[in-house]
């Protein structure tokens, strides 16, 4: 068969993809209107507002994709909107409640939702330009060492930056210019995973082949692994060890854990070998403890989690909480979290019925605990099952990409989601000490949802180049250069 | 690449199926002890987010929630301040007085209403949202009468106008209707339902460290002894083993329980000689009708017709179906004191039951089952179970359920419980009679008087409980039982007996209650 037929063989799946949005608009749409209902008592126009953010965002995304992706995931999209959109409608039940806590205790009181739209519609425009540039992930790779210094400047520079410009609730991974607040790391992540994966793919055979056997030989069975060769581990090292002194500077701890983890996977994924596991693990063991020892913030959380319920006795003076809670004030917001989510129970408490507000910064960190009071253990495992199959989709566009530049960075970028969902919820549900890291796309916050629009369009950058058929020629690219020669995986 | 991608994607599989797990265990596994946690105040903004129903007497309420501008957004009030705090209790946010408000109270056993959690109120809720309107608490209708319930309040007041300690309690004869049942003295519910805990706390060490206890709920949960009050059952007993009220019946001065012995005085025996109330005569001094020995409430002669003539089973027989039942499970619909007669060793000790004849050994009764023993009799024999709550209603006021009167037990043939009346209206009525003060005229007034020894003592005078249960009836049918009692009534080393203190009580709350409903 020649290319042409084969070509219109293979099914686009837009239209699939655009029924999904349909999907996705209507969740969103019954969602805020559960949400007025209980709180308001009726339907307002906000309904209309938050109709209109999953329906024009889905269109205009949905139209660039047909356009310039039209072999993208049909499913990655639709989950995107469908997140994007509950987080609005979450952030915009928590303003109503916070509200309300701030007449009371005659606060004043700024609602989230607005400046979420705001950023969701920049987090869209920064994902169109970014897949209509990118015609070809591949050429990426020709940025790699740029984009690594991009990465490494982001996230040095809340650490290097003052206080004042950098501190926002005790951690100094903020630039804070003209009212705006940016989180670097956030963007810093997905440069390093590209960096890594170019890197990865260069030093793939070194990287794989070379090294010292480690261990003993029993009954002709080898026992052990093989150790890298210094000078190639030596960058990865280094570039490891700036993101973590960085980053534990900033008190960012689960940013920490995001790095080590992306390192260990883009190794073992590159090398297919256990070794860098164990070496990762090590590492990661050491650091924890390193950092348990010196940091007060660790000990602390690690604290919390642990005696989260422990009581003092006898009482200090200075203990405010009842009962006496050993951790009293640091305890308080997961307790509050487990309170809400064991509150919700099984069916939770109904969109707009339940009082997540009681959390500390329940649309950031603890939106998941929100979600958990209000839409109880269906709603939650509703979400979870949503970021599995976003996950696994970026994952099957890694396994189905020819190149191994897109296996790695699709591989990547879905185990950042993947990693930081599980960290999230792990961390309000005490399955782990709490770190302090946003819900992908659901969380409020204006750099989180930036990162993960331009994530998703690299995604579907990646899936669109798995599922194109190989005798159409990709889309010329934007840059004049020709796509350098890459490493294809057998 | 391809196979260390699948491992990847099966360790995050993993990692979800953590996540699940572990979701399940916080939200199901430990759900409920998160969800009470005492501070977690969720549930408790959930309660106070919609107005509780109302607990209603006679069409007004005296328990209901009123809309305020803090986080609960309901306050609630009890408009009679500590006239319904025996039956309504209070609805605090505190965990401090919950053991309190755990034990009684309309707030704490009808809450499924109140709250308007009810199953039977499920779709009036569901229509409440889908139409906007706030979700209300269904209503609670008390049988209370506001004329009985305030005619006793006043009554227990002294002539300087302090409440005494005491308690009133009323029952509707026929039906088993709760008219009324005050405590005295009594709680200012309202105060304890306040939004500031510090106030609440205030007031409930207030009341804890007040020696008159008035967070006591003595009408439904304080157990006295009856004094002679208890000759009513001992009397239906002799009535159901053959004894008529013109049966003479030996009634000396002293009487020895273990040779059966009559003489002129006990000279301190006091553990099996027993004497008549304050060393007075019987009729002769040897003999007396049974009619005569219930009138002039002679200790000697209950106390000679149990040990030689009835035995003890005979009167706890009786008891048992007059409401003194260790297996006794009523509620009203709160749990009550069950009355006793004391330890079944009593029935064969002659000493003791000659006691235990007039009511005092280890026997001790409820004021609440003192209006039941009235009651029963008055009910030609038939004994119908006490109730609080008349009907349960929706939030628009329909009826959710309305309480079926029931018969707890038959104490009396119709006949025999006709021969029990009339002595009764001996005590009132005849020349010994101790219960002259409980007479309205035009009205058939029955009784009996107790003046119980509790062993306590002002200025080595004895300070006896003053008793009296009795009912009133009008053309033919009872009306009102009510029973009264007095606590420590002899002030100052004055004794008062039942008859002069607490009779008059009773016939303040039968005249109010006769003429609201003539």
């Amino acid at each position: 068969m020649t290319g042409p037929i084969a070509a219109l063989r293979i099914p686009t799946r837009r239209n699939a993809e655009l029924l999904m949005l349909l999907f996705s608009v209507l969740i969103v749409v019954a969602a805020e209107a559960a949400v007025e209902a209980t709180r308001d008592g009726h339907l307002s126009a906000h309904l209309a507002t938050y109709a209109a953010v999953p329906v024009a965002i889905g269109l205009v995304t949905h139209l660039v994709i047909r356009k310039v992706a039209p072999y993208a995931d049909p499913l990655l999209l639709p989950i995107a909107v469908l997140l994007n959109g509950l987080g609005l409608v979450m952030i915009h039940r928590l303003d109503t409640g916070l509200k309300q806590q701030a007449a009371e205790n005659h606060e004043s009181f700024q609602a989230a939702a607005p400046t979420q739209v705001l950023w969701t519609v920049i987090g869209v425009a920064l994902f169109v330009a970014l897949i209509v540039l990118i015609r070809d992930h591949r050429s990426l790779q020709r940025y790699a060492y740029t984009l690594a210094l991009v990465g490494v400047i982001f996230l040095l520079l809340p650490a290097v930056l003052p206080a004042r410009y950098s501190e926002v609730n005790g951690a100094r991974i903020w630039i804070r210019v003209a009212g705006f607040s940016i989180q670097p790391g956030e963007f810093a992540k997905i440069l390093l995973t590209i960096f890594g994966a170019a890197y990865l793919v260069a030093k793939r055979d070194v990287l794989s082949l070379a090294g010292r056997r480690v261990g003993f030989a029993v009954r002709r069975r080898f026992i052990g692994f093989d150790l890298p060769r210094g000078r190639d581990f030596g960058p990865v090292l280094v570039v490891w060890l700036v993101c973590i002194g960085v980053l534990i500077r900033g008190h960012d701890l689960g940013t920490s854990l995001l790095f080590f983890g992306l390192f260990i996977v883009l190794l073992y994924v590159t090398t297919e070998r256990v070794s860098w596991v164990i070496i990762g693990v090590l590492l990661f063991a050491v650091g924890a403890y390193l950092s348990y020892k010196l940091f007060g913030t660790v000990q602390t959380r690690v604290g919390v989690w642990l005696h989260l319920f422990d009581t003092a006795d006898p009482v200090p003076k200075s203990n405010t909480c009842s009962p006496a809670y050993v951790y009293c004030n640091t305890g308080y917001q997961l307790r509050q979290s487990l309170f809400g989510l064991g509150t919700g129970g099984i069916f939770g408490t109904g969109l707009g019925g339940g009082h997540p507000e009681l959390v500390p910064l329940p649309a950031t960190d603890f939106i998941i605990s929100s979600f958990g009071e209000e839409t109880g253990l269906f709603g939650v495992v509703g979400l979870l099952m949503l970021y599995s199959l976003f996950v696994a989709r970026g994952l099957a566009a890694g396994l189905a990409v020819r190149d191994s530049f897109g296996k790695l960075l699709a591989t990547g970028l879905s185990f950042l989601v993947g990693l930081q969902l599980f960290v999230v919820v792990a961390g309000v549900t005490r399955l782990l000490p709490e770190t302090g890291l946003t819900t992908p796309f659901l969380s409020y916050g204006g750099s989180s949802l930036l990162a993960n629009w331009v994530l998703l369009a690299l995604l579907l950058r990646v899936s669109d180049a798995a599922r194109r058929p190989a005798t159409t020629p990709p889309p010329p690219p934007q840059a004049k250069a020709t796509p350098q020669p890459v490493g294809v995986d057998a | 690449m391809n196979p260390s991608i699948r491992k990847v994607s099966a360790v995050l599989g993993v990692l979800m199926v953590a996540l699940f797990l572990n979701l399940n265990f916080v939200q199901v596994v430990k759900g409920s002890s998160y969800r009470d946690a005492p501070d977690n105040s969720r549930v408790l903004l959930n309660e106070y987010a919609s107005p509780r129903g109302q607990i209603i007497v006679g069409g007004s309420p005296v328990a209901e929630s009123k809309a305020t501008n803090d986080e609960l957004k309901y306050l609630r009030v009890y408009p009679q301040g500590p006239l319904y705090a025996p039956v309504t209790g209070f609805y605090s946010i505190t965990a401090t007085p919950s053991p309190y408000l755990g034990t009684e109270g309309i707030e704490k056993y009808e809450d499924s209403v109140l709250s308007g959690g009810d199953s039977r109120l499920f779709g009036r809720r569901l229509a409440d949202i889908l139409t906007g309107r706030n979700p209300r608490g269904g209503n609670v209708e008390l049988t209370i009468d506001a004329a009985a319930q305030q005619a006793a309040y006043n009554a227990m007041k002294d002539s300087k106008g302090n409440l005494r300690k005491g308690a009133v309690v009323a029952i509707d004869p026929s039906t088993g209707a709760i008219l009324a049942a005050v405590s005295t003295p009594s709680y200012d519910p309202s105060k304890l339902s306040l939004h500031d805990p510090s106030k609440i706390d205030d007031y409930y060490t207030a009341l804890t460290n007040d020696p008159a206890d008035p967070l006591q709920n003595r009408a439904f949960n304080s157990l006295y002894f009856p004094g002679s009050i208890f000759k009513i059952v001992v009397s239906a007993a002799a009535l159901k083993n053959g004894v008529t009220p013109d049966t003479q019946v030996l009634a000396p001065n002293g009487y020895i329980a273990t040779t059966g012995a009559s003489v002129k005085s006990c000279n301190g025996d006091v553990t099996n000689c027993v004497e008549n109330f304050e060393g007075e005569q019987c009729e002769n001094g040897k003999t007396a009708s049974l009619a005569y020995a219930l009138a002039k409430s002679c200790n000697t002669a209950f106390a000679a017709l149990a040990v030689d003539q009835l035995h003890g089973q005979a009167i706890a027989d009786e008891a048992k179906l007059f409401g003194f039942d260790p297996d006794s499970q009523l509620t009203i619909p709160m749990g009550v004191a069950t009355s006793t007669i004391g330890p079944k060793s009593d029935l064969v000790d002659p000493g003791h039951l000659a006691h235990m004849a007039f009511g005092q050994q280890s026997v001790r009764v409820s004021p609440l089952e003192a209006a039941m023993m009235s009651a029963a009799v008055a009910n030609d024999g038939t004994l119908m179970t006490p109730y609080l709550v008349d009907r349960e209603l929706a939030p628009d006021l329909s009826t959710l359920s309305k309480t079926k009167r029931s018969e707890m037990s038959q104490v009396l043939s119709p006949t025999l419980d006709s021969e029990l009346q009339q002595m009764m209206e001996g005590v009132v009525t005849s020349p010994e009679g101790t219960a002259h003060s409980a007479a309205i005229s035009g009205v058939t007034v029955a009784g009996k008087t107790g003046t119980a020894d509790t062993g306590a003592t002002s200025a080595s005078k004895i300070q006896p409980d003053a008793w009296f249960t009795g009912y009133a009836a009008k053309n033919g049918s009872a009306k009102i039982a009510v029973a009264v009692i007095l606590e420590n009534a002899g002030v100052n080393g004055n004794e008062i007996t039942g008859g002069e203190a607490a009779a008059p009580v009773a016939r303040a709350v039968m005249e109010a209650y006769l003429k609201a409903h003539p």
